[in-house]
């Protein structure tokens, strides 16, 4: 039984000017100790898609269709306290660790509050202890768990959020955008790190991020987001190997590569529809280059095609 | 710098802001045109006379010398003598001071009671039915003057009712005495909590009784303020990723809203608090007036109408002292608040 299976999931925002399809008939299974790479341009639907997996979705937003079973179980069934519960199994890591830590709090006491939230029977003390256990772990000193927010660095505040996202030993941890806003070696630090602590808790991650480049060195498997649609979804090596969609070769072409470094990078041209009034068919069609007769007229289904699935009419 | 270093550094640079506002105070008092002591004389009066005024008050003394005695005066907690009756003014301030600090105090926790709930709900419930009645209720109440609202309250409540006194502190005669034990005396002059050390609960409930009305109109309408505010800032604290990083961590809702996202909206509205409370001090003239409340505001009217200059002055340095006081008391909690500004 995969851990985390999500089924036709649809989440739409209403607006004043129309409604916006965020996430469309999304369909995607990770089974346990597996990485997933959510990959996308901004806007796609991606960050969307990760808080709706902890029922987080921000308002207006709302999820008019499908299904998302963690471990089993349907988290749309789930009251609200239940929602709170399951939030305390999956951790979550977000994209500026600058703004995500509450100013006014101690950073100790974002921990201890969090683990007795959760786990009532903990004292204070034992909960400050394994704080300390897991800061020391990250490689942050003990004595800090004291300090304010606002006397740590940006990567010390990130690991300071895995730690977070780690505190409960969550089965699933997803992390939208992690490094997005670090600058390059402290990205690295921060990668390297996240690999290590998923073999140490046997984690399964869900990663999201429109840097390429990262999703290759940290995913087992890869699905490419194109306005609200997982547009190709499988292996990351075969992705990487022999793109299907027009887009992913376009993302892949647009990034440099360090195998290659003679190939020149191409941009995709144009820019993402608007979601309110997107393109008929296949919303990739205007931007693609073997667009064909079917594309603005029929949505293409995800189908399966060379091990991997794929939604584009070359493969129909 | 720790929170210690911080309040001993902020007690330390109100030094200085006092000694610049008595100065101030002094000076604009004498460069103002006309003499405020003949003001108080016929056109035919003895010059003798104007000169026997002048020395009681000690208006015949050279600028420097009026300056340093001003100063000592002040230290000492003389504010001069009132042009009206030669009592120390000092005196009738601190004795008006009580009824207007008890209704400032009841009226702000109304108003901030009222207007923090409020806000609280109306941000969370953004743009919804219940968000558009709670902003009426506070731009209505906010716009109703003092004085009409006290009046229909009074109209409804006492004459109607019969529920609550129309006006006045506390039915004459039955002013609480405060603490006694042998020789050792403390009464503090706010009727709630004397007639609590004299351990009399009717004459409390009393007071509680004359309390309500003038504190709850004035409370009623500065929630509009709060309300507003707290709306505000609440809306844009609560679109800040660390509530969603709370929420995302399964933390209960109460604890989202009051101490990761109203904790740190509170600041403008703590900063609107100490303005209000420190206009409030200076006496709420219009609802003292309108329920007789013996208090600073009805003083300072008493005295302009008589041009009691000694007293006016007097009564301006005290309130430059409290805003003193409250901005100071406000910096601190502030720095207690949030920990970025111990920095």
């Amino acid at each position: 039984m995969p851990l985390l299976e999500i089924n036709s999931l649809t989440v739409d925002y209403p607006t004043r000017v129309g409604t916006v399809r965020a996430v469309d008939r999304v369909s995607i299974s990770v089974e346990k100790g597996q990485t997933l790479g959510i990959v996308g341009e901004s806007g796609c639907g991606k960050s969307t898609l990760g808080l709706a997996v902890i029922r987080l979705v921000p308002s207006p937003g709302i999820m008019t269709e499908g299904s998302i079973m963690i471990d089993g179980t349907d988290i749309m069934r789930l009251s609200n306290n239940e929602v709170r519960e399951l939030r305390g199994k999956v951790g979550f890591i977000f994209q500026d660790p600058m703004t995500s830590l509450n100013p006014v709090k101690r950073i100790g006491d974002h921990f201890v509050e969090f683990i007795r939230t959760h786990e009532k029977e903990v004292s204070r003390q034992e909960a400050l202890e394994k704080t300390g256990k897991i800061l020391e772990s990250l490689g942050i000193l003990r004595e800090r768990t004291t300090d304010y927010p606002h006397q740590f660095s940006g990567g010390m505040r990130q690991r300071v959020m895995i730690g977070l996202g780690l505190a409960l030993n969550p089965k699933l941890l997803i992390a939208d955008e992690p490094t997005t806003s670090l600058d390059v070696i402290v990205e690295a630090q921060i990668l390297e790190l996240m690999n290590k602590l998923k073999k140490d808790y046997d984690l399964t991650l869900i990663l999201i991020t429109h840097n390429i480049g990262i999703v290759a060195e940290m995913s087992d498997l890869i699905a490419v987001m194109y306005a609200g649609r997982v547009v190709e979804f499988g292996p990351t090596e075969q992705i990487f190997e022999n793109p299907l969609h027009p887009y992913t070769k376009g993302l892949l072409e647009s990034a440099p590569n360090i195998l290659h470094p003679e190939r020149s990078m191409h941009p995709i041209p144009g820019s993402p529809p608007d979601l309110i009034s997107p393109p008929p068919g296949c919303k990739f069609h205007p931007r693609c280059p073997h667009a064909f007769e079917p594309c603005p007229l029929r949505e293409p289904f995800l189908v399966m095609k060379e091990r991997r699935f794929v939604a584009c009419h070359l493969y129909d | 710098m720790s929170l210690r270093s911080y309040v001993i550094a902020r007690v330390l640079l109100t030094i200085p802001m006092l000694l610049l506002l008595l100065t101030l105070v002094f000076l604009i008092t004498r460069v103002l045109p006309g003499d405020p002591v003949l003001l108080h004389f016929e056109k035919q009066a003895k010059p003798e006379a104007v000169e026997e005024f002048r020395q009681r008050l000690g208006l015949d003394k050279s600028l420097p010398e009026q300056y340093v005695d001003y100063l000592t005066g002040v230290l000492r907690g003389d504010l001069g003598k009132s042009m009206q009756d030669f009592s120390p003014v000092a005196q009738q301030i601190f004795s008006a001071f009580p009824a207007t600090l008890e209704l400032a105090i009841f009226g702000m926790i109304i108003a901030v009671v009222l207007g923090i709930f409020l806000g609280v709900r109306s941000s969370r419930s953004y743009n919804t039915g219940e968000d558009h009645v709670i902003r009426t209720f506070g731009i209505a109440t906010y716009a109703i003057p003092v004085f009409f609202l006290g009046m229909v309250l009074q109209l409804v409540f006492s004459i109607q009712l019969h529920w609550f006194p129309s006006g006045g502190r506390i039915y004459p005669g039955s002013e609480p005495l405060g603490l006694n034990l042998g020789g050792f005396h403390l009464a503090t002059g706010l009727y709630t909590v004397d007639s609590l050390l004299e351990g009399n609960l009717s004459k409390f409930v009393q007071a509680l009784r004359y309390l309500f009305l003038p504190s709850f109109a004035l409370g009623l309408v500065l929630c509009g303020i709060f309300i507003r505010l707290t709306r505000t800032s609440m809306l844009e604290t609560l679109r800040l990723d660390f509530v969603t990083a709370a929420r995302a961590r399964g933390l209960k809702e109460r604890t989202v809203v009051y101490t990761y996202a109203l904790r740190n909206a509170f600041l403008p509205i703590l900063t609107m608090m100490g303005l209000q409370f420190a206009a409030l001090l200076a006496g709420a003239i219009l609802t003292e007036t309108t329920f007789s409340w013996p208090g600073l505001g009805r003083y300072l009217v008493d005295r302009i109408a008589f041009r009691d200059y000694t007293a006016i002055q007097g009564a301006v340095v005290f309130f430059g002292l409290l805003v003193a006081l409250v901005s100071l008391m406000v910096d601190i909690l502030y720095a207690y608040l949030d920990p970025r500004i111990r920095l």
